[in-house]
């Protein structure tokens, strides 16, 4: 780089391009626009959070923005969704959405991190071409596997009720099928940036594979794991087509539920509003908590460098 | 089967998972003759290699094969499933749609998100504001269409309760068309907007600082330092991020199943596919629809992967 007179100017404050665009886009209308931008995000999903916690009587009858002329608070729609019997009940579904995706996430996981393992560091031959194979199958929308895969479940005698574990396991395999290209592609990337003299000198001192795998490269890969387990894990919790298409009524995730839910009672509001906060609140908290992680993967994915 | 009994059917899965691999890793890591390193890369590789050959490469053959046969896959039609695509009315209707969908979402998106990136950057409330945009990503969208109700509901939505104050009247959001289908997009673009402007402001700080610098001494500021600086500084991740959203749109079905079921004038194409392979049981239209959409995607990804690729290249 050659050193320009750049240095000599007095440039009063280093200013990064967005700040500068800012500054003149500081104006009013520039800071109205954002707090506009920002009131639209907001509001809607204050008016479910509100109405969740109004009467059944005044949620049917009156707009949710009431409350703040006529306050009145309940913690009866939450008591329904939670302990209610039947289709209103929301805590057997919260259950299944546990038990289907924490496998989901777990397996997928590990076994492309293995892939991307042998992908990066192991010699065979064809690797590059089933390499790229692999990365060239994310291109296939799920939409295009699910009636051959639901022939070959109902088969297999893994769909249905009656099914090993009621029905889960063509959930789960289905869930790790569709996660693995994505996952190893990203799991991949970060494998590189490895140093390969790292392996190379604990294949030296006699380690085996297997060793390398689980002593050196899992801990270094935890955080690209955590990132891709984030998005696998609202990917799996928000899905609604593979449960509606593999799931029956009994092993339906909370999202499939509710939306049977606004289907069959559709006139419900206030359960229909407590029970999409149950719903949601749980990919909140795992998002922000996980947040840093999850940004990285993100920007591996779409933006790396 | 009691709360419980689901948990811990899923608790044996993971186990029975990890005893397989970890059976399978030892045996193979014993093997030291010179087909070692070979059975040892089969054991790491393998496993993922079959599922995904099950679970994608088996399926999408096998529908584009479903596709030229009748409703009942007993025999083959040709190409009268797509003909019907491309003729019928109803289903123009969604091509139609599906276009619209394809080409307002990703670009109000993008552009919602690449001002709010702008303007909240080093701004006070940075974190704050950046947040309240980012939530709708992690919230499904089931639960989008759900908060949305709140607001196109005839009786109790604040839409109506807005339209009416300022004196427009109130209307039925959902069910008038075409405009119905703008509102359904309303809530896609509501989702999407954190994703692009979460990927954008990482890119717009990682603009190097000297090129800032010297647009500065040459006199440029304000509205023409984001059109000829910024703007052009990021242009890759800006393709990056419109083809994402575009793959995500072309593939979303919850949101029109949730408001309208397709009804009034809505259905788009990924809805269709749903329609027609698991509510009437056509299994030559639906997968048809199925490849339909592989075939749109195709192009767009191919083309979203060669930009990521430029973007590495950096």
């Amino acid at each position: 780089m050659t050193v320009t007179p750049i240095a000599q100017v007095p440039v009063a404050e280093k200013l990064t391009a967005p700040a500068a665009a800012k500054k003149t886009l500081t104006s009013p209308w520039a800071s109205l626009a954002a707090f506009v931008i920002a009131v639209f995000w907001t509001v809607p999903t204050a008016g479910l959070l509100i109405s969740s916690f109004r009467p059944e009587h005044d949620v049917k009858t009156t707009g949710w923005w009431h409350i703040f002329t006529h306050p009145s608070f309940t913690f009866e729609n939450y008591r329904t969704v939670f302990s209610g019997t039947g289709e209103t009940g929301l805590f057997p579904f919260i259950v299944n959405s546990i038990a289907i995706t924490v496998p989901a996430v777990i397996i997928p996981i590990f076994l492309a991190t293995m892939a991307a393992y042998a992908f990066a560091w192991m010699r065979f031959p064809g690797k590059d071409l089933l390499f790229i194979m692999i990365f060239a199958l994310q291109i296939v929308p799920i939409q295009v596997t699910l009636v051959p895969l639901l022939n070959l479940y109902v088969k297999l005698g893994l769909q249905g009720q009656d099914a090993p574990a009621g029905g889960f396991y063509s959930l789960w395999l289905s869930h790790t099928m569709f996660a693995l290209p994505l996952a190893i592609f990203l799991l991949h990337n970060f494998m590189r940036e490895i140093p390969g003299e790292l392996i190379e000198s604990a294949r030296m001192d006699g380690a085996t594979h297997v060793q390398i795998f689980l002593r050196v490269i899992f801990p270094l890969m935890m955080p690209a794991m955590a990132a891709f387990g984030i998005l696998q894990f609202l990917w799996v919790w928000n899905d609604l087509l593979v449960a509606l298409v593999f799931g029956g009524f009994k092993i339906y995730p909370i999202n499939a539920q509710l939306a049977a839910l606004a289907g069959t009672r559709g006139s419900d509001w206030h359960l229909l509003a407590s029970g999409a906060f149950v719903s949601l609140i749980i990919p909140l908290i795992v998002f922000l908590s996980l947040q840093r992680f999850f940004v990285r993967g993100l920007l591996a994915g779409s933006v790396k460098g | 089967m009691s709360t419980g009994e689901k948990l811990l059917q899923a608790l044996i899965v993971v186990a029975i998972f990890f005893a397989v691999v970890t059976l399978i890793l030892t045996l193979t890591s014993r093997v030291r003759s010179r087909a070692g390193e070979l059975i040892q890369s089969m054991a790491f590789v393998l496993p993922a290699v079959g599922l995904v050959g099950v679970g994608l490469l088996y399926p999408a053959i096998n529908s584009i094969n479903l596709s030229l046969k009748d409703k009942y896959s007993t025999k083959y039609v040709g190409f009268d499933n797509y003909k019907t695509i491309f003729t019928d009315a109803d289903l123009l209707r969604v091509l139609g749609n599906t276009a619209l969908w394809v080409v307002v979402t990703p670009i109000v998106a993008t552009l919602i998100g690449l001002i709010y990136a702008v303007l909240t950057d080093h701004a006070r409330f940075e974190r704050t504001a950046k947040a309240i945009i980012f939530l709708p990503m992690a919230i499904s969208l089931v639960g989008a269409s759900l908060i949305w109700k709140f607001v196109y509901d005839d009786r109790i939505g604040l839409l109506n309760a807005f339209t009416d104050t300022v004196g427009l009247g109130r209307h039925h959001w959902l069910i008038n068309s075409p405009w119905n289908n703008i509102w359904l997009i309303v809530i896609l673009i509501w989702v999407q907007a954190g994703f692009a402007m979460t990927v954008l402001s990482a890119s717009i700080k990682a603009i190097p600082t000297d090129i800032i610098e010297a647009a500065k001494l040459d006199g440029v500021g304000g509205l023409k330092m984001f059109r000829f600086i910024t703007v052009p500084s990021i242009r890759p991740t800006l393709i990056v991020v419109l083809t994402t959203i575009t793959i995500t749109t072309l593939k979303a079905f919850d949101i029109v199943r949730q408001t309208t079921g397709g009804n009034y004038k809505t259905s788009v194409l990924s809805y269709e596919y749903y329609r027609q392979s698991f509510q009437s049981a056509n299994w030559g239209l639906g997968s048809a629809l199925a490849v339909l959409i592989f075939v749109l995607v195709l192009p767009v990804v191919i083309y979203n992967i060669r930009q990521m690729r430029k973007l590495e290249a950096r």
